[in-house]
């Protein structure tokens, strides 16, 4: 586990050398007079899984939804690729907390939705949705509809939705958090064959230490309202172990630990 | 419904307020009430009467009008309250006086500004239709979750798909609760407008049987207009259970 401060998280990333995919500087939300973050300067290094971290209202989502475009920031600006951000691009795609899936689409329509919003041909994006149907392990639910569906699957159909689009930034808010647990930690190690499969950069949000640990290359803790960055760490796991031999490993014990103690002052 | 534990087939009561009616028609107690099996038989001659078929056809012409326009302008009326604050604001106590106001009272005043003519009938059936769809509309935009909206958006959807793929249907179920309730509405007026305007359509037949006391046509009138608003109720209620699995699940 390496924990990098705050102040030295820009020097961090670039001594590492790795490319940023997304890059944020000097962000900050005012919802009327309450202050919801306060100057957030943070790199996403391209093809890693980041994750922001925090106690709830520490503006974790809001800031995801400040880079998809959704919310305009009051001040600072975001970019993408070296391109600032002006609204929703196709360069970036969103995974929803409550899976904003169309109740009355089939799960193929659903998957194919932000290719026909492209305008591309049926067949066409017909074809590239069944591909990512089968990578999310929904072949043969193709014609269903979402409310025949279990929490976990919808999931996984947002989750389609969202690669079928071939975008380079992949932002998930929440996306287990209306999964039952025995479903989110199937979906858990499933995602992380997907991050190592499809060498995106994925910015995920999460309220749980240990999905954040667990799926990490690099933990964005976030401090309570205004939210700011409170610190960084990158827990070094062997991810080629099994599952179950990660969810044991000592470093993965102590980095939820170490984090745990950082953030439970906030817990009233 | 059961009975001394027997199960009794649906509209058997319907049956039993018939054979009531057979009855007392029959005993000659109201010169009003003529024997129902009479009723039927004057209704079925009526509809082949070409009376009774060019009213038909001016009343069903009218309604339609009518009906067309309370539901394209109620549903952009509910869209825009159910999307805008300042328009809610703006058109929300009116819609709300307006969908409770007993509207009869308007058609004189109608029948001064479009003249006795079918105009009246048909703003009169807008009149009585459109509010209630503007407010199911609105309740049905507003309860469209903000997920779907931020999904649309984040996906690359235009203005005009944002409306025309995610919001009115998800909202749908609710529309055509309403344009159900509009077509109940409808129906009451465009027979109170033909009925006041009363030289049109069916309300110039039953002014006409009433006047002369013709009681069976009369009632067979009265049978044949409530039987086709219960069908038509039926039609939509019936496309609305196709979409009613998703109201929930949104």
């Amino acid at each position: 586990m390496r924990n990098i401060t705050a102040e030295a998280a820009t020097a961090a990333t670039k001594t590492a050398g790795a490319e940023i995919a997304v890059e944020v500087r000097g962000i900050c939300k005012m919802y009327n007079e309450v202050e919801a973050l306060r100057s957030i300067d943070l790199d996403f290094p391209a093809g890693k899984l980041t994750t922001l971290l925090g106690p709830s209202g520490c503006g974790k989502t809001t800031l995801l939804k400040i880079i998809a475009g959704l919310i305009p920031a009051t001040s600072g600006e975001i970019r993408v690729n070296g391109k600032t951000v002006t609204g929703p691009g196709p360069e970036r795609a969103f995974v929803f907390q409550d899976f904003a899936l169309m109740p009355w689409a089939t799960v193929m329509r659903n998957v194919a939705f932000g290719l026909e919003l492209k305008g591309m041909g049926k067949d066409e994006r017909q074809a590239i949705a069944a591909k990512y149907i089968a990578e999310v392990g929904l072949s043969g639910f193709e014609n269903k509809f979402p409310h025949e569906l279990s929490g976990g699957m919808r999931q996984r159909v947002g989750l389609a939705r969202a690669f079928a689009v071939n975008a380079d930034v992949l932002l998930l808010d929440e996306p287990f958090s209306a999964v039952d647990e025995q479903n989110r930690r199937k979906f858990q190690e499933d995602l992380l064959e997907l991050v190592e499969k499809e060498k995106k950069t994925f910015i995920f949000v999460t309220h749980s230490i240990e999905e954040a640990v667990y799926c990490s290359d690099r933990i964005v803790i976030l401090s309570r309202r205004p939210g700011r960055i409170a610190q960084i760490i990158e827990p070094e796991i062997d991810r080629s172990a099994s599952p179950d031999a990660i969810r044991r490993d000592q470093g993965y014990l102590d980095t939820v630990e170490e984090i745990w103690q950082g953030l439970k002052h906030y817990v009233d | 419904m059961t009975l001394f534990g027997y199960r009794v087939p649906m509209m058997a009561s319907l049956l039993v307020w018939c054979v009531i009616w057979e009855i007392v028609g029959r005993s000659g107690a109201m010169f009003l009430v003529p024997p129902l099996s009479h009723v039927l038989v004057a209704a079925v001659a009526l509809v082949q009467t070409g009376t009774w078929q060019a009213a038909a056809l001016t009343t069903l012409n009218s309604f339609l009008i009518g009906m067309v326009f309370a539901i394209v302008v109620g549903v952009a009326i509910g869209v825009l309250m159910g999307r805008s604050v300042t328009a809610d604001n703006l058109l929300g106590i009116w819609v709300n006086i307006f969908v409770s106001a007993p509207l009869s009272a308007l058609v004189p005043v109608l029948m001064i500004l479009f003249g006795m003519g079918e105009t009246t009938v048909v703003v009169t059936v807008f009149l009585f239709a459109v509010w209630i769809i503007v407010l199911d509309t609105r309740a049905g935009v507003q309860g469209v979750p903000n997920s779907l909206i931020e999904m649309g958006r984040s996906y690359g959807a235009s203005r005009a798909t944002l409306y025309g793929k995610i919001i009115l249907l998800a909202a749908l179920p609710e529309i055509l609760a309403g344009i159900r309730l509009g077509v109940v509405r409808g129906v009451k007026g465009v027979v109170i407008g033909q009925l006041l305007v009363s030289i049109i359509g069916y309300g110039e037949l039953f002014e006409l049987y009433s006047r002369n006391f013709d009681m069976e046509n009369f009632w067979a009138l009265t049978i044949i207009l409530f039987a086709a608003a219960m069908g038509l109720s039926a039609l939509i209620e019936s496309i609305e259970k196709r979409v009613d699995y998703y109201a929930g699940v949104r």
